[in-house]
């Protein structure tokens, strides 16, 4: 894979350095067969540090989970080699089954069916709040 | 489908209003007699309760409704491994409305995502207990004569207290409260409750462990149950059960017109001789939550119409 360019697929950009490698985990980008490229510490004006994933496939992203991990992030939709779209990911309102309820006392513990839903309660200190039991994410 | 839930989930002017109902139905009970018949409430107790359920039983047949279910959850599928929602969805097919406790947190919540009826949180674990709230709320303004302009304690267990959360929630929506939290360190009223309620409303509040100090201030005090089924360790349950206990002595420097609330039922935490004092107003509370619980069946059967 070559990582300065890509034909079709996604970079997502400015990840706060460091958690790259939590992204990765959780879009679950080891389980596809394209080459993806974590790069991590590049040098940035903005940030100073951040980290880029790049994918070499068209493959759809749960910016749930990024606007969770990392809010502020760009991601990049590159067609036939040309940025098609640019997108900043702000913070969810609502997550669905991106984390889980830790409250032993939630019935989302006890009934697997059950989707995890937290909401955003509290945008300035980023709290998410379980809408079963109200506990906050941690 | 409009459910009770969390007590957050009516306005201030839909409390009023069942407030302004239930005075109603205090002042011409005949009138209500037969304003549920041919209704069905459905009681799905997953966890022993005995005022609870027989006040919303008591509620519906007070309606001229009538009343199905079961009081504990090795009498229901739930047994077999049943999910809440399909316990909702199958009563929904028997029922009108539903009323609800389950130990686990959120249960009811899950039951009105899948029932076609209104369900009715009758105790989710810890967490919300709003029809006791509104019974809470009809005492106070039937004691003090509105929901404004008093300095209310709560003492006891805050931590775990789920009608203290619940009643908090519901009075910072009025003006004038101020609130003394009266509890050992252990059960302390827990932060995001302060921060989140009491902070974000300007609520005035203080924090102590006495609750001699804050006796002479209070026009109501709330006392609550050290529950044990809140303790995951018996240890911990013994060493606090004891905490604060009202005795008419602790009385002396409170004010004479004080209302003494409590949810009920009571360990020890309240002494049987104080059961005939004016201020005792713990029993009234147990008909109010009668009167409220038959103001918001009424209430959501109608808009479920």
């Amino acid at each position: 894979m070559n990582i300065d360019s890509i034909t079709n697929g996604i970079v997502i950009d400015h990840i706060t350095a460091g958690r790259g490698m939590k992204l990765y985990n959780l879009l679950k980008l080891d389980e596809l067969d394209s080459s993806v490229a974590i790069i991590k510490n590049v040098n940035s004006k903005k940030m100073g540090k951040k980290d880029i994933i790049k994918v070499d496939s068209e493959i759809p992203v749960n910016v749930d989970v990024i606007g969770y991990v990392d809010p502020g992030i760009t991601i990049n939709i590159i067609k036939n080699g040309v940025l098609t779209e640019k997108k900043t990911i702000g913070m969810p309102e609502i997550l669905v089954n991106v984390i889980k309820c830790k409250n032993p006392r939630c019935i989302t513990t006890v009934e697997q069916e059950i989707e995890h839903i937290f909401k955003l309660t509290d945008k300035e200190n980023k709290v998410y709040r379980c809408v079963y039991c109200e506990t906050k994410a941690q | 489908m409009r459910s009770l839930i969390d007590i957050l989930d009516f306005t201030v002017e839909e409390i009023d209003e069942l407030i302004k109902v239930a005075m109603d139905i205090i002042k011409n009970p005949d009138d209500y007699a037969e304003k549920c018949k041919r209704k069905k409430l459905a009681t799905l107790f997953f966890e022993p309760s005995t005022r609870t359920r027989l006040s919303f039983e008591a509620a519906m047949m007070e309606l001229g409704g009538n009343v199905i279910g079961f009081s504990a959850a090795n009498n229901s599928s739930a047994s077999k491994g049943e999910s809440v929602a399909d316990t909702a969805k199958t009563i929904s097919c028997y029922a009108d409305i539903i009323a609800m406790r389950h130990p686990k947190e959120g249960a009811p919540l899950v039951a009105s995502k899948a029932a076609s009826i209104p369900v009715i949180n009758a105790g989710d674990g810890g967490h919300n207990h709003p029809t006791q709230t509104l019974a809470d709320l009809l005492t106070i303004y039937r004691e003090k004569g509105s929901l404004n302009n008093f300095t209310i304690g709560f003492c006891g267990d805050l931590k775990f207290g789920r009608t203290v959360h619940s009643l908090i929630n519901a009075l910072s929506r009025y003006t004038g409260i101020r609130v003394v939290l009266i509890s050992p360190k252990e059960l302390m009223l827990p932060s995001y409750v302060k921060t989140d309620v009491l902070d974000k409303k300007n609520i005035p509040y203080e924090e102590t462990t006495s609750l001699e100090d804050a006796m002479p201030k209070l026009d109501i005090l709330y006392m609550t149950r050290v529950q044990q089924e809140r303790f995951f360790n018996e240890e911990d349950y013994l060493r606090l059960k004891d905490s604060y206990i009202l005795e008419p002595k602790k009385l002396d420097n409170a004010k004479k017109d004080l209302c003494i609330m409590h949810p009920l039922p009571r360990v020890n935490e309240i002494s049987v001789s104080i059961d005939n004092d004016p201020r005792a107003c713990y029993f009234k509370q147990v008909l109010n939550g009668k009167y409220m619980r038959m103001a918001l069946i009424l209430k959501l059967l109608e808009e479920a119409k």
